[in-house]
């Protein structure tokens, strides 16, 4: 029971972990502050468009934090008490965007706008690519010690330590890392890009919008696709489940992909859909290019993060001591707490459905300048 | 004190986000349930003053709500970057609550918060105001969740520590979630938030007031704010009151540093108004027990005999022990199931905790050589000792002793100005009922100061409640220095600095911009 529920909630946290890289088209939308709204009209029409959703990106990116300390608290524990730095970071970047949205137009702001759009700036582009690293140390690992029974050591009881000083900074030195980081960052501005040509009612914006996309997104797939091959010719660990022991496979991760099957069809998925919806942007009318490329990147970044974890892989490695490295089976919450929390996740459909009902009624009608002088508008 | 620097830091840093997020949240709560009200009498009555009205609040609500959610995600990853031994050591408990308050209360709150306010001219009349009902229930059931898991911290139930994964594991979700220390905290601070609500809008609606500005928007704001928050504070009291009552039964450390009570007598006073002698309890943490034995507790004290006795154990002659007798022990107490007991001392506690983690460090051991009569010996003595596992760490007496001073004259200006609060909504009423309101100077003035006198009355509150508990973060299983992350102090600090930074910034950008939205007037709306 306890396998079962491990694995389904792996998949719970990946999936939050996927619709997270979605979501963050806000971010991606929030990198064409500068460079491509050029007059403060485009700027303000870019604001509003995706000031209606980074309350739900950020929503997820809280719940994914509190999912992961409910179901592998000792992932929460190590990676977080661990590689501080670049948690800490990605906090700040993620802070100055939430206060961002509402002072950026506000008489009294103190910073004045261009601070507030500046803030946005970094939180879209630092943001993404740290994001990105955070989730590529899923693996690669980090330079850590864990024990669970250092806490019988009275004078120094830590369960886990960093052995580097940098806490965490050094993972952006790691070329798979950054590599990744690329990776979100291009898809977030890729499906920003997507979503501003199809929300905002501006042509000027919209064209600007459709020649980025271009290069954007092919980037992006280059990118994605360096990255698969850097990930399935890397070595990977495996665990034993029944003695715990960890051991360096070549190739694990395509092998994860192979052996279990079901990832690789989503992953495949995915990849057809982001192409496809690209593809609808650049050679049809793109009415449906976001949620066709939204819908790919859920479903292969879903099924990457499958892969990091099932078919017994170590998701957490150390690099310090192999055999201090985090597994579903060593990381999880009790066989009870899964359950609890398993019986929560019956109400997610509901959650998912209230979600969906209040996106279309926002979106129904593009963002114009009309709408946002409008007396009842609330203006960003 | 023991506290270490690493440990200190850890804590001021916490202390800071979450003294920081506070001053948002409960305007959050309370605004959003003041908006809803606003906003019914506008679906019912179809006046477009009450729009204005409601739209007006919600800008100040907006402004609020922003920076509220950025301080949240901080105290959240905080568990984990700067508290990763307790992370592990009761996340299977506390992170539950947590997962929940996301998947049930964030996402609420912040997807019909788009419709709240972009949904004016996209949404139906009604939907609009269901909308703006369930952010206001997303906060509630957010402030329910994230207590649940505080009160579990000060009164940890429905767990079992398995010494195979070293941590304490929920064995009873129901016992977590409803706990009568979570229902009474989440009520006591739910009124909190409403009372510091209805006095904002109060004092801001003075303000126009006194400017002879907004008369009916004014007035009517503050009938609604008045009338709510005379319901709040009448409840707040009375949770606070059960409060106390959970206070002296399962943290009496906690009720001896609000009291400044070092020796405890059958029928114990309660202090009204005291001054305390600082120089005992600086001679406490500085091991001078001639000083500590010679000075007296208390400068001044004015005290209402047998009230203490009668707030914690509802008995006019029931004995409150003070701080030297929760350190000597030996004093009868009720355990939870009613019998009675003798409390152990310090050193029984401390000897017992220390039992407790050998025991978990040779089961172990014996594990490891395969070894299961051992294996069942420790797990017994382990068993035997738990609830004292956190007195391992503490090393002397005065360890356990939080800091009284500041417990004391906190808990003395919460109460107070809860007083004064229960005093200023019936004024507000009355003077509203006589229609004066409107010209009564010295009320506006009043209303005004009253506004940075909640918020003092509210954190004032939060200091009782966490610093009171000090030197635990698990009641007696795990004291906070052995709770936090293996980073260096000079790192923490640094984020300290960082986050003080930030915070102050983000909160001077606030506050003027809610000026300028204050100046500016609903009629702008």
């Amino acid at each position: 029971m306890i396998y079962f529920l491990q694995h389904y909630w792996w998949l719970v946290v990946s999936l939050l972990g996927a619709l997270l890289v979605f979501l963050m088209f806000v971010q991606g939308g929030q990198t064409l502050l500068f460079g491509t709204a050029n007059n403060e009209e485009e700027k303000t029409l870019l604001v509003n468009a995706l000031g209606h959703k980074w309350e739900l990106t950020f929503t997820t990116l809280v719940t994914f934090g509190g999912a992961m300390f409910a179901s592998f608290p000792l992932y929460y524990s190590t990676s977080f008490g661990g590689a501080y730095w670049l948690w800490i970071t990605i906090l700040f970047l993620f802070v100055i965007q939430a206060v961002s949205y509402e002072y950026r137009n506000k008489a009294g702001n103190l910073l004045g706008a261009k601070t507030y759009e500046v803030f946005l700036f970094l939180n879209g582009t630092l943001g993404t690519i740290l994001l990105g690293v955070a989730v590529a140390t899923f693996f690669t690992g980090g330079s850590f010690v864990m024990d669970k029974m250092s806490i019988t050591e009275t004078a120094k009881p830590s369960i886990s330590y960093w052995t580097s000083s940098w806490h965490g900074l050094e993972a952006i030195t790691v070329p798979f890392n950054f590599l990744m980081g690329i990776v979100v960052f291009l898809a977030a501005r890729t499906l920003g890009l997507l979503y501003v040509i199809m929300q905002i009612d501006s042509e000027s914006l919209k064209s600007k919008c459709k020649s980025r996309v271009k290069a954007t997104g092919i980037g992006f797939v280059v990118a994605f696709i360096l990255f698969l091959v850097s990930l399935f010719t890397r070595v990977g660990y495996s665990v034993n489940p029944e003695s715990g022991l960890i051991t360096p496979v070549q190739y694990k991760y395509f092998f994860n992909m192979i052996e279990l099957g079901w990832p690789a069809v989503m992953l495949l998925i995915g990849v057809v859909l982001v192409l496809w919806g690209l593809g609808n942007n650049y050679y049809g009318k793109g009415k449906y290019s976001f949620y066709l490329a939204s819908a790919g990147v859920v479903f292969s970044v879903w099924s990457i993060l499958i892969c990091a974890a099932f078919n017994n892989t170590a998701f957490f490695v150390s690099t310090y001591n192999l055999q201090d490295s985090l597994t579903l089976y060593n990381s999880s919450s009790s066989l009870f707490t899964l359950k609890v929390m398993a019986w929560v996740t019956l109400l997610l459909p509901f959650v998912i459905a209230y979600i969906v009902y209040v996106w279309r009624a926002l979106t129904r009608k593009n963002i114009s300048i009309e709408d946002l002088n409008s007396q009842d508008a609330h203006k960003y | 004190m023991f506290l270490t620097t690493l440990t200190d830091l850890s804590r001021l840093q916490f202390a800071l986000t979450a003294m920081f997020h506070w001053i948002f949240v409960p305007l959050t709560i309370g605004l959003g349930l003041i908006i809803a009200i606003m906003e019914s009498y506008y679906v019912i009555s179809g006046m477009d003053f009450w729009k204005r009205t409601t739209k007006f609040w919600m800008n100040i609500f907006a402004v609020n709500f922003a920076i509220g959610v950025a301080t949240g995600i901080i105290l959240e990853f905080q568990f984990g970057t700067n508290w990763s031994n307790y992370a592990w050591f009761v996340g299977d408990i506390f992170g539950a609550p947590l997962a929940i308050e996301g998947i049930l209360a964030f996402f609420m709150e912040s997807t019909f918060f788009a419709i709240m306010f972009f949904g004016w001219n996209k949404v139906s009349k009604k939907t609009h105001l269901i909308s703006t009902w369930l952010v206001f229930i997303g906060t509630v059931l957010s402030a329910y969740w994230i207590l649940v898991a505080n009160a579990w911290m000060q009164y940890p139930a429905g767990m079992q520590f398995n010494p195979d994964t070293a941590r304490n594991e929920m064995v009873d979700f129901w016992a977590v979630a409803t706990s009568p220390v979570a229902v009474n905290k989440f009520f006591h601070t739910l009124m909190n938030a409403f009372v510091l609500a209805s006095v904002v809008v109060v004092g801001i609606s003075a303000w126009y007031l006194k400017k002879k500005r907004e008369e009916e928007f004014s007035r009517k704001s503050i009938k609604i704010a008045a009338f709510t928050g005379l319901i709040s504070i009448i409840l707040l009291i009375y949770t606070g009151d059960g409060s106390a009552q959970q206070v002296a039964q399962k943290q009496p450390m906690k009720l001896a540093a609000m009291e400044g009570l070092y020796d405890g007598q059958n029928g114990t006073p309660l202090i009204a108004v005291g001054l305390l002698n600082n120089k005992k309890f600086k001679a406490l943490m500085n091991n001078d027990s001639l000083g500590y034995e010679l000075e007296k507790p208390y400068l001044m004290k004015i005290s209402i005999p047998k009230a203490l006795s009668l707030l914690g154990y509802r008995n006019l002659n029931a004995f409150v022990p003070g701080i030297n007798d929760i350190i000597k022990g030996g004093y009868v107490f009720k355990d939870e199931n009613g019998n009675p007991c003798i409390a152990q001392s310090f050193e029984e506690k401390s000897l017992s905790g220390k039992i407790a983690i050998n025991a978990l460090a040779s089961y172990n051991k014996a594990k490891k050589a395969g070894d299961e009569n051992s294996m069942e010996d420790s797990k017994n003595e382990l068993q035997e000792n738990f609830n004292n596992f956190g007195y391992g760490y503490i090393k002397e007496a005065k360890d356990i002793v939080p800091n009284v001073p500041l417990v004391f004259y906190s808990f003395r200006i919460m109460v107070i100005l809860g007083g004064y609060f229960l005093f200023f909504f019936i004024l507000t009423l009355w003077l509203e009922k006589k229609e004066m309101i409107g010209r009564c100077r010295w009320f506006q003035i009043l209303a005004i100061i009253s506004v940075p006198l909640v918020y003092i009355c509210s954190q004032a509150g939060w200091i009782v409640a966490e610093v009171g508990r000090q030197p635990w973060t698990i009641q007696n299983l795990l004291p906070v220095q052995a709770s936090v992350s293996g980073v260096s102090s000079s790192t923490v600090l640094t984020t300290v600095i960082l986050f003080f930074v930030l915070f102050s910034v983000l909160l001077a950008a606030e506050l003027s911009i809610l000026f300028k939205v204050i100046a500016k007037g609903p009629s702008s709306h």
